[in-house]
């Protein structure tokens, strides 16, 4: 037993969800404090993302919402005097933290413990040289890699062990400032990029075309030692792992192969002395059982959190009560309740994981995938065969495909150098390989990508030729089933059946469903155990197959379930925040009495865990397979309104196959998604919008921007985070933009609208009932209009907005509700300018600020919401914004460090990956605060302003005069430095990279001379390699923080000019 | 392929596909349930007779690889010459393979050794079945009823069938540890012992694993008065079935600990053999052990192994006499996993010992222990 008398534990988090730091720690996190609070240990919390679950009331006792960096953390163990920390469960952003604060005696000097595995064996594992060391110790392989601490070295170095080579950055997440290098030159480029991000960066061998496979390694503090998991990688070492396709368990290896690596695995744990939880990575060759260990990770980590979801194993669980010192002997299997915790799940299905991507939504990026990591998310599909479950995850993925077949032609110049150089659509062009009369071998050849999965990809697409060559009338029942087992969906046989030609194909695949469910072609529900059917369990984690003759559990059909459907992939746009806005509605359905029904396949997310529900569907959120489970399920209803867009966009269909949904109805839904009834709406009822048109002919639109002229913001019905959204401000812009959107969408109409310049961006995030507002939120973004939304900086409660404004949205607001007949949550976005405002946009559901909104005012929105939805009363809450006294500050985080070459703009097309709010007694310590939690840090002396077009340069003269009075140097581009010269502000001028002169820009940034540089682009154009995009990029790969924006960058510029380090209050959530 | 059809004794059917040898069989059908492996689940002796359903889905993957012997007469990567079970059912076959190691298709090896084999059954729902019912009977069926002619029958005494019929030695100098990753082969070192393996149907892994660590091994038939020979150490090997078909070797063994001071380690059916020859008695589990990864823990410490097993009879603990105790213990059903005699170098365990997964408490892998005790 637990022998720890400890009784409150810090517990670090990883903060904004980032490329390579994303959902994952959220549900480590929370499955962390679960475990915690079942031993009554009073748990502390630091995370500044409001948007994740574990940050939601109860899950910690104390929550700050700060920067999980050293100062801060110390600033906190000084207040709460915990007796122990945890850092495994928040990424790599924990562990460094973790670290520091332990080498800088922070940790010795309170008296904290460090639960779970010991820090020196984190060192042990994360610097590469000691790592090598340790494991030749037990005769293990490592990759051969010198650590070098000098570009010159790293040349060197790669010369002796011979190109390709491998450089990586130590003590980087997810594979930050690596790459390979074929030569000289390119290691140049990219060795200086990796010492911008680390000290230290290890030149190895490539073993490029050998597989990868993953172990998850659990072990107590009685050397007791299991492989939970292993996983296989679709694509072959040289494409990160988080960037592969990855199936569990292993598909490729002999039993003298697993047993292999899972004794090295085991070997490597003990001696490096893990208590709690640890992926270990190999390298395996093809041609022999010769291997190398690729790297050690001493946490919790992406790959856990999949291999938890992959195999019903709550690994961050179990590591978190190992870590208090239990045995797993002492734990039970929390699927099947009596069996031990000390086992290896054994699988009786196969699970797919499969990135997804976002790079369309950047400017310049680099499409390529490798060693670093570009994906913004993933999807888990669960099934009975390889076929099934990549095409449920090819769909999962939501990028309008249809599965490995059946999709929209791709165009591919040159097939060969696709598969050579492998993009995001890689697995698509192998299709396209097939249909061109690739052979398997040659595929191999070109890929790598081992032969075993090519033959299953080549026998679906055999399967969709055998139904090409049949029609609706002559497809045989058998085929049927068979293309049903192996992951085909009905849209996919109707189109490989050509029923396109003949109907719309939402009724095709109609068609196809009754013709199968006459033929008795129906999916089966499964169980998933982690004991393969061996012992009776209760499980309530689920999945559909095909492949299956009968179901594992039965339907109560009593009217006392509802479904709640999730948000899916994460990425740009739609992420944690509707993780939050799920679980709670969950909570909230659970505890009125009734059974909660997650659908959602996300295995980065709390509410894809099993015991936040009563029965978890981990499948498909399509039309189809929600159908499937809605006719099983009979539920009292369905709730659309707090998963994204996704379960939106179902709402229609849905509701014509007569399913009851709960809340708004989706006439209404439809009549706000719609953009030309929304706009009738809006015009009937008298509130005033940005002039618009939809579009149906060229000349139409030109007309319309004869009358309003440029710049006009130009978007397709139905629209999530600015997909085939952009603001155009020439004719040339607008005609290229349009033929693009048009692709986009061809069922609803192309609106074209007056954009509107230096407009205030206002939010109000509400819940109505039968029409009418119940508790509501205005918020406003620190810039103008033109940066998304999910991009802006936010505060609330509103600092700078007229009340008459306030008022008026308010009234507004309340018309929407009751012409719409809202009942449940709601989002409009408003413009405003001086008292002028005009709607954008309506969502009748959940919007990606509601977490933020209800945990800065303390009123669970979602659970106001869902308990509307149920048909229970609910009170309007006492209190309203102009009782805080306090302020919240959302801040986005950007990935762009990850995206190579990507423009790092904001735009009307959303770009962050993730957010962070952070409250404080006023809004300067407040942005502070959520500024310093994605990254930035204060400048000591130096600041680069290049401020773009005149009216942000005027907008920066005040920070440019606080700059001077606080004691900065001020360097300057040409026109930002004519500009304060002219206003007696004293700058340096910097050359820009195209001019002759000295100093230039980029040799002051690569000498690090500069501490914070702040660019504001002048036109929002297409335009790739200018001036002002080299000085952004070089920032990002420098690692030197960058503001885009002026009235961020001003903002921000008065918080620290203004606001000492030391004036930042260590307050929790609750204390304010 | 060919529609089958699986039909079990209390009625229940599933229909199937054939991809093996068509036909028609009848025999007991078990679960296995583990993911890997299925080369050696076909041809671990301990399996004999039955109709073997594998609960991971996608089987075949892999290969089969060269069937070859040895210099020693061992097969080079099975764990005897030939495929032991009757039939083998899965979900999803996989018709094409990838495995450097690999020489044909897992179809191919049974339709030559002529084994039936069907895919496409819903193996969990099988399996549920089977768990519920503890085990069953079953028949394959190619076309109808009416037309089952040859339905090959059940074997009366499996070990009889799999145990070799002559004494074969195995000399630890003549072993070479093959080498899988391109270094080279680790021939043995001799030690100069000798061990006799009591052959109830013996995966040739144990006769490696002995071999490796430098004995002479002689591999006896089930039924051989073993108390003949001169020996260091005694091994009584895995094997299928019921224990109490073995009178005589338990008979042998009864003469064995009356008589003899030497070590001696029983394995699977090995352990249960020994039990009885001590007066102890056996049961049919309610849920048979037929995995990778059965935990167990060793009695009176906080060590625990995953190990894999594959039996349906189990010794009863409070049967066991005064001067052996109970040593490991399954941690799901508190079965008894292994034995151990108080004083003398004697000892057992229901899963397999094999290389380094197993070890006690003090971390010795079990063989070690048993080799370090040879005098």
């Amino acid at each position: 037993m637990a022998t720890t008398t400890i009784k409150k534990v810090l517990l670090l988090g990883s903060g904004a969800l980032k490329i390579g730091e994303a959902g994952e720690f959220d549900y480590s996190g929370s499955q962390a404090l679960k475990a915690l609070k079942e031993e009554g240990i009073e748990t502390v919390l630091i995370n500044p993302n409001i948007a994740t679950v574990q940050t939601s009331e109860g899950v910690a006792d104390q929550i700050y919402f700060l920067p999980v960096t050293p100062y801060f953390v110390e600033r906190v163990i000084e207040k709460e005097r915990p007796q122990a920390i945890m850092l495994a469960f928040g990424g790599q952003t924990a562990l460094n933290c973790g670290v520091a604060l332990y080498q800088s005696g922070v940790l010795e000097k309170y008296g904290i413990q460090v639960l779970g595995t010991p820090v020196q064996a984190i060192m042990d594992t994360e610097d590469r040289e000691l790592f090598v060391e340790k494991l030749n110790e037990i005769d293990v392989k490592t990759i051969k890699s010198e650590a070098c601490e000098s570009i010159e070295d790293a040349a060197r170095a790669a010369k002796e062990l011979g190109y390709p080579v491998i450089l990586r950055a130590a003590y980087a997440l997810g594979g930050l400032g690596s790459g390979f290098c074929d030569n000289e030159e390119e290691l140049y480029k990219l060795a200086e990029k990796a010492f911008s991000f680390s000290p230290q960066v290890l030149v190895e061998k490539s073993l490029k075309g050998w597989k990868e496979i993953e172990y998850e390694v659990v072990r107590d503090r009685y050397d007791n030692c299991i492989a939970v998991c292993n996983m296989e990688n679709f694509d072959p070492l040289g494409i990160h792992t988080g960037e592969s396709i990855v199936i569990a368990p292993t598909q490729t290896l002999t039993d003298s192969e697993t047993h292999k690596l899972r004794e090295l695995a085991l070997r490597i744990v003990r001696h490096v002395g893990i208590v709690g939880e640890c992926n270990v990575q190999f390298a395996f060759s093809p041609d022999n059982e010769d291997y190398r260990v690729i790297e050690v990770n001493a946490r919790l980590s992406r790959s856990s959190a999949l291999a938890s979801k992959a195999t019903g194993y709550p690994l961050a669980f179990v590591a978190a009560k190992l870590g208090l010192g239990y045995g797993l002997f002492d734990l039970k299997n929390s699927v099947t309740k009596t069996t031990t915790a000390f086992f290896e799940p054994a699988i009786d299905y196969v699970v797919c994981k499969i990135p997804r991507w976002d790079l369309g939504k950047f400017r310049g990026v680099d499409r390529e995938i490798g060693s670093s990591m570009k994906s913004v998310g993933e999807v888990m599909s669960i099934g009975r065969n390889f076929e099934e479950v990549i095409q449920k995850g090819l769909r999962m993925i939501g990028q309008g495909m249809h599965g490995f077949v059946g999709n929209k032609e791709l165009t591919i110049d040159n097939i060969e150098d696709a598969l050579k150089a492998p993009t995001d659509k890689r697995i698509f062009v192998i299709e396209k390989a097939f249909f061109a009369g690739y052979t398997v071998d040659q595929i191999y050849d070109l890929t790598k990508i081992d032969r075993w999965f090519l033959n299953k990809l080549l026998h679906i697409y055999n399967i969709n030729k055998e139904l090409r060559t049949a029609n609706i009338n002559t497809v045989s029942t058998d085929l049927l089933r068979t293309a049903k087992v192996y992951g085909f969906t009905d849209f996919q046989i109707a189109r490989a059946l050509r029923l396109e030609s003949e109907m719309d194909m939402e009724k095709a695949q109609m068609v196809i469903r009754e013709r199968r469910k006459q033929a008795g072609i129906l999916p089966y529900v499964k169980q998933i155990d982690t004991l393969a059917g061996e012992y009776p369990a209760q499980a309530n984690y689920l999945y559909l197959t095909y492949s299956a003759v009968a179901h594992d559990i039965r339907f109560d059909h009593d009217g006392r379930s509802v479904v709640v459907l999730g948000s899916g992939a994460y990425r740009i746009g739609s992420s944690v925040e509707f993780d939050w806005c799920g679980v709670q509605a969950l909570n909230t359905i659970r505890k009125e009495g009734y059974r909660s029904i997650m659908i959602n396949y996300n295995p980065e997310t709390v509410s894809t865990d099993y015991d936040m529900c009563d029965r978890l569907y981990f499948d498909e959120l399509t039309f189809e397979r929600v159908m499937d489970i809605i006719e099983l399920e009979a539920p009292k209803g369905v709730i659309v309104s707090t998963g994204g867009q996704i379960p939106n966009n179902l709402a229609m269909r849905l509701d014509a196959e007569n399913v009851k949904l709960l809340g708004t109805q989706a006439r209404y839904i439809d009549n706000a998604e719609d953009r030309d009834k929304f706009s009738a709406m809006l015009d009937r009822i008298g509130v005033d919008q940005p002039e618009w048109a939809a579009l149906t002919s060229m000349e139409d639109i030109n007309a319309f921007i004869q009358k309003v002229g440029f710049p006009v913001l130009v978007r397709p019905s139905y629209v999530l985070s600015g997909a085939a959204m952009n603001v155009c401000s020439n004719q040339e812009e607008l005609e290229r933009f349009l033929t693009l959107a048009a692709n986009v969408s061809k069922k609803h109409p192309v609106v074209v609208s007056r954009f509107l310049q230096n407009a205030k961006e206002i939010e109000m995030d509400a819940v109505a009932r039968d029409g009418e507002i119940i508790a509501y939120a205005i918020s406003e973004h620190v810039e103008y209009a033109g940066v998304h939304s999910g991009d802006a900086t936010i505060q609330f409660p509103p600092q700078k907005l007229y009340v008459e404004t306030a008022r008026r949205i308010k009234k507004i607001s309340k018309q929407i509700a009751k012409e719409l007949h809202i009942s449940g949550p709601f989002n409009i976005q408003y413009l405003a300018r001086e008292n002028d405002i005009k709607v954008i946009e309506c969502n009748l559901r959940a919007s990606r600020s509601f977490p933020f909104v209800s945990k800065v005012l303390k009123v669970n929105f979602i659970e106001m919401a869902t308990r509307i939805m149920l048909g229970l009363p609910v009170e309007k809450p006492s209190k309203n914004v102009f009782d805080l006294d306090y302020v919240g500050v959302k801040a986005s985080q950007f990935s762009f460090n990850r995206l190579q070459k990507a423009d790092p703009v904001l735009g009307v097309d959303m770009a962050s990956t993730g957010e962070v709010g952070c409250l404080g007694d006023d809004a300067r310590k407040a942005l502070m605060k959520s500024m310093l939690s994605v990254g930035h840090r204060i400048p000591k002396h130096t600041v680069l302003l290049s401020t773009g077009e005149g009216k942000h340069k005027a907008e920066m003269t005040d920070a440019a005069q606080m700059l001077v009075a606080n004691g900065y140097t001020i360097y300057a581009t040409p026109g930002t430095y004519n500009y304060l010269t002219e206003e007696h502000i004293p700058c340096k001028r910097v050359y820009w990279p195209e001019e002759q002169g000295e100093p230039q820009v980029l040799d002051l940034l690569h000498r690090k001379e500069i501490e914070l540089v702040v660019n504001v682009p002048r036109v929002q154009s297409r335009s790739s390699v200018t001036n002002g995009y080299k000085i952004r990029r070089a920032a990002i790969d420098l690692n030197i923080p960058l503001i885009t924006n002026a009235r961020l960058a001003s903002a921000f510029i008065t918080a620290f000019c203004t606001v000492k380090d030391a004036d930042l209050e260590i307050k929790s959530w609750q204390e304010f | 392929m060919r529609k089958v059809k699986l039909q079990l004794d209390n009625g229940t059917q599933f229909e199937g596909y054939s991809f093996g040898y068509e036909a028609s069989v009848k025999g007991e059908v078990v679960f296995n349930s583990a993911m890997m492996g299925y080369n050696e689940l076909l041809t671990d002796p301990s399996n004999a007779g039955q109709i073997l359903v594998l609960t991971y889905p996608l089987i075949g993957n892999y290969g089969v690889p060269e069937l070859s012997t040895e210099a020693n007469g061992l097969s080079s990567f099975m764990e005897s010459e030939s495929i032991k079970v009757k039939a083998l059912v899965v979900s999803d076959y996989s018709e094409e393979f990838s495995n450097w190691n690999a020489k044909e298709s897992l179809a191919d090896w049974l339709k030559r050794e002529q084994v039936t084999g069907i895919t496409g059954i819903d193996t969990r729902e099988l399996t549920k079945t089977l768990r519920d019912q503890g085990s069953m009977r079953g028949t394959i069926l190619f076309g109808t009823e009416d037309e089952e002619l040859d339905i090959r029958a059940d074997i009366p005494n499996p070990v009889a069938e799999v145990s070799c019929k002559d004494v074969i030695e195995y000399k630890a100098q003549d072993y070479v540890e093959r080498s899988m990753d391109g270094s080279s082969p680790t021939p043995s070192r001799p030690l100069g012992k000798r061990v006799v393996l009591v052959d109830c149907g013996v995966r040739q892994s144990i006769i490696r694993s002995l071999l490796r660590r430098g004995v002479d091994v002689v591999r006896v038939p089930w039924d051989y008065d073993f108390n003949t020979l001169s020996f260091n150490g005694l091994v009584i090997s895995n094997g299928p079935a019921n224990p109490t078909l073995c009178e005589v070797t338990v008979k042998h063994l009864q003469q064995y600990f009356q008589t003899s001071e030497k070590p001696c380690m029983g394995i699977g059916l090995g352990m249960q053999l020994m039990a009885l020859a001590e007066g102890a008695d056996t049961y049919k589990l309610k849920y048979g052990h037929h995995s990778h990864n059965q935990p167990v823990r060793e009695v009176g410490t906080n060590h625990c192994i995953v190990t894999a097993q594959t039996h349906s009879y189990a010794v009863a603990a409070d049967t066991l006499p005064a001067n052996w105790e109970k040593w490991f213990i399954n941690m799901n059903d508190g079965s008894l996993e292994g034995i151990r005699h108080n004083g003398k170098a004697w000892w057992a365990t229901q899963f397999q010992p094999d290389d380094t997964a197993s070890t006690t408490a003090i971390g010795t892998n079990l063989y070690d222990d048993f080799i370090n005790n040879l005098k």
